[in-house]
């Protein structure tokens, strides 16, 4: 407790720097390793141009504060620095669909395909209103015939068309693996450049609300190894909007993966056009002890078990890596080279998931900054079981990501 | 490329024939006659829903001079990378489509360039008669950097973009969705253009095809499933794979032509046929019945699932490039010697692609990491040393 208040009464000391300079000396190389000193409330926000610059808004006072509540209906992600204008409020799914209709208006090559995705409007809504909007030859109902359908989109692809192949859930894209591993990753190596891919495949995965072994499963871990292809995960209604656009607009294909649990968290995005870098991470909350690095729903626990964790006296870095391939080592490495602690948080099973491949490739090109073995909690080696409880235990929960980071500070 | 190098060395054996074709007023001049000339196809074609086309197909000497040269080209490139194979410059896979070269070079003289094709691994002659060049083909099968593929995809991906020819694919089966997604991007543009996605006798068993095929009917997409039916998968015979080998029948609801593969003027004017009915009425399927006297690839002798005999057979009575020198020599066009002459420079043609793909050099080490992203995200891989080269973000 003495260590909170000491924080409180360094705030004003340094909230008279003027905020738009920044001494790097002081956050990327200051031995600030005793945890009973509070760090002063200054935080660093990455910019999508890799410049820094110092943030002194009032979201600093209100992590120090013992907040009961636990899963943010966020607005604290860094973006919100950059809008300007009030914007507006929206679920995460209309964010989606935002993205979609105005990439669809602004390109006419864009269109949609994957089952009940035009006359139902989307098993998720994320499609609703396109069909009536632009056209059933825009929008088209598939029948339940992934591997065909994924293909179809490659081969429109392939004539310079900007497919959407949704995947009602994820889990039924390993119908189409073969034409996402072999024609959409490789084509443009085997023909020597001839052909690009602008290929989108989306589609919700990961861990429900009990929907069984079947629907829950997490494909990332799958799809990683497939060259050629890039893989993003959104996780705010920012992101998802921003991730979309830069997917569609992108030439490489790319599979952009969303949560069944995060289609109705709601933000304020800002009304202008904007995207976000498909290959960047987002720095969520900046800190100093340790470096969690999280993607899509476990971004949430993450940011629960931050709380806890800063009650404590602790100051976790958060960063919702977003880019699952290829990882943003830029923005990671920096993290660990400021706080030589990684703790990789996951919603992948333990063996051949994201966390996996994260931890080697933090270990190959940061071992000398690394204080700690990497620890990576990820979901058990299970199929999904339908009890509830017993599904609360195969994904990471936030008491866990406290333990964790309790045991790499010691 | 292929073509025109042919044509110009036609012109010059007109040069050599223009004595004799004042002594023998008969002989007219070859390659440039357009005055029609009727053929019948061998068989008749046989139909599944639809109504079948004329037997009798409008030719000329012109064409029957391409078709000739054409196919007798395909032959020896085939031939030649055969021997290339077993000096071991060709590595991997290699299938060859001896036997076969009345579909591609049949289909080519009935569609435009801006129709797509799009087949699977036996693609080598299929590229050729899309506009490929020879120097292009054997530097891809030997790895070079003058290859179509740059060196990087090998016998079963060749691709040529510029004339709408989509590949060369491995994985069986694969390209029919790939193709009926071509033939929707050509509705969604407004092409008034279609595609050809072919497959064999083996892929005709594989789940992707129906359902690419009912998409296609659904969508009424200009997407044309041709059935190139060697009757053999690898080592399996046709009646061993599938319960009803009646290939053109399959796509029940879609009307189906059974052609004979091996005359290369019903593959013509079936694919005249499919084409007009695929812009109106949306897919159809085309069987041709054809015959590869290769093995499945080079490390199939293609004599333990069927017999010299048969091969000997097919081979005398039904082979393609002797039907069109039949032809030639009925209707008076030129002589044995004659072709044997334009042969001949098909095969020094061969030669001098096969020595000048020699010569080309093998990629880069560079090219490793070369076209793996558009426009390259500067990703890199690691060397076996792992500090060698590391990933860079732009």
């Amino acid at each position: 407790m003495a260590a909170i208040f000491q924080g409180v009464g360094a705030a004003p000391a340094l909230s008279s720097l003027p905020s738009n300079s920044f001494d790097s000396k002081n956050i990327l190389f200051s031995p600030r390793r005793s945890f009973s000193v509070r760090k002063a409330p200054s935080f660093v926000v990455v910019r999508s141009d890799g410049t820094m610059n110092l943030d002194l808004n009032p979201k600093g006072r209100r992590a120090q504060q013992f907040i009961a509540n636990a899963v943010a209906t966020k607005e604290d992600s860094s973006a919100a620095s950059s809008s300007s204008k009030p914007g507006h409020e929206l679920l995460l799914f209309e964010a989606l669909r935002e993205g979609l209709e105005e990439e669809m208006e602004r390109d006419p090559r864009v269109c949609v395909m994957g089952e009940d995705v035009g006359h139902y409007g989307g098993s998720y809504k994320v499609t609703k209103g396109l069909a009536t909007k632009f056209g059933d030859l825009r929008v088209l109902d598939t029948p339940i015939a992934e591997n065909s359908f994924t293909g179809m989109g490659i081969g429109a692809a392939m004539t310079g068309l900007r497919p959407v192949v949704e995947g009602m859930n994820m889990g039924f894209l390993l119908l189409a693996f073969n034409q996402i591993s072999n024609n959409c990753g490789m084509l443009h190596y085997t023909s020597g450049g001839q052909f690009t891919i602008p290929i989108v495949i989306r589609g919700p995965g990961g861990v429900g609300r009990q929907l069984g072994a079947e629907h829950s499963q997490r494909l990332e871990s799958y799809f990683q190894s497939v060259p050629g292809i890039q893989m993003v995960a959104c996780s705010t209604p920012y992101n998802a909007k921003g991730l979309m656009k830069a997917a569609l607009r992108s030439e490489n294909p790319v599979i952009l993966f969303e949560h069944v649990l995060l289609y109705n968290l709601k933000e304020r995005i800002p009304d202008e056009d904007y995207i976000c870098n498909l290959e960047e991470a987002e720095m969520v909350r900046p800190g100093e002890h340790v470096t969690i690095l999280t993607y899509s729903r476990m971004r949430y626990h993450v940011m629960q078990a931050a709380k806890t964790l800063v009650n404590k006296g602790y100051d976790p870095e958060v960063i919702d890596i977003r880019s699952l391939k290829p990882f943003d080592l830029y923005t990671i490495g920096n993290s660990v080279k400021k706080t030589h602690r990684v703790l990789i948080v996951e919603e992948c099973m333990r063996t051949g998931g994201i966390g996996a491949s994260l931890t080697a490739a933090i270990t190959e090109n940061f071992h000398d900054y690394l204080d700690a073995p990497i620890i990576c909690l990820s979901s058990q080696d299970v199929p999904t079981p339908y009890a509830g409880r017993l599904e609360e235990w195969t994904v990471v929960q936030p008491a866990q990501i406290v333990t964790a980071v309790e045991q790499l500070c010691q | 490329m292929a073509l025109s190098r042919l044509a110009s060395s036609s012109s010059r054996s007109a040069d050599l024939l223009k004595p004799l074709c004042s002594a023998i007023s008969l002989r007219r001049p070859i390659s440039t006659d357009t005055t029609p000339i009727t053929v019948e196809t061998s068989v008749p074609f046989t139909s599944h829903q639809c109504d079948t086309p004329s037997r009798s197909v409008q030719t000329n000497a012109k064409e029957l001079f391409t078709f000739f040269r054409d196919m007798a080209l395909m032959r020896r490139m085939e031939i030649a990378a055969d021997s290339l194979y077993k000096a071991k410059l060709i590595r991997g896979f290699c299938h060859l489509y001896d036997g076969q070269e009345a579909v591609a070079v049949g289909m080519e003289a009935a569609i435009t360039k801006k129709d797509c094709i799009i087949t699977a691994y036996r693609d080598h002659c299929t590229f050729v008669s899309r506009g490929g060049t020879l120097l292009e083909v054997f530097a891809e099968l030997m790895g070079r950097q003058a290859g179509c593929s740059r060196g990087k995809g090998g016998s079963m991906h060749f691709y040529k973009k510029d004339s709408n020819f989509y590949g060369g694919h491995g994985i069986v089966g694969a390209q029919v969705p790939l193709g009926c997604g071509l033939a929707f991007a050509q509705k969604y543009s407004k092409d008034e253009a279609v595609t050809f996605a072919l497959y064999g006798d083996g892929a005709a068993n594989q789940g992707q095809l129906f359902e690419a095929l009912n998409i296609s009917a659904l969508w009424d997409l200009p997407a044309i499933l041709v059935c190139e039916n060697n009757h053999y998968g690898m080592g399996t015979a046709e009646w061993r794979a599938a319960k009803s080998p009646a290939y053109y029948k399959r796509g029940d609801y879609a009307p189906g032509l059974k052609v004979d593969g091996m005359d290369a003027f019903a593959v013509k004017q079936a694919c005249t046929f499919a084409k007009e009915h695929a812009l109106k009425n949306g897919p159809i399927i085309l069987e041709m019945d054809t015959y590869r006297y290769h093995g499945h690839s080079m490390s199939d002798p293609g004599s333990t699932y069927r017999t010299r005999d048969e091969i000997t057979g097919v081979r005398q009575e039904r082979d393609p490039v002797e039907r069109i020198r039949k032809l030639i020599l009925s209707h008076d066009l030129a002589t044995e010697k004659e072709l044997k002459d334009i042969e001949k420079e098909i095969r020094k043609e061969v030669d001098d692609a096969i020595a000048q793909a020699k010569e080309n050099p093998l990629p880069e080490s560079s090219e490793l990491f070369t076209n793996v992203y558009a426009k390259g995200l500067g990703v890199e891989s690691f060397g076996a040393d792992r500090k060698e080269v590391r990933a860079i973000l732009p």
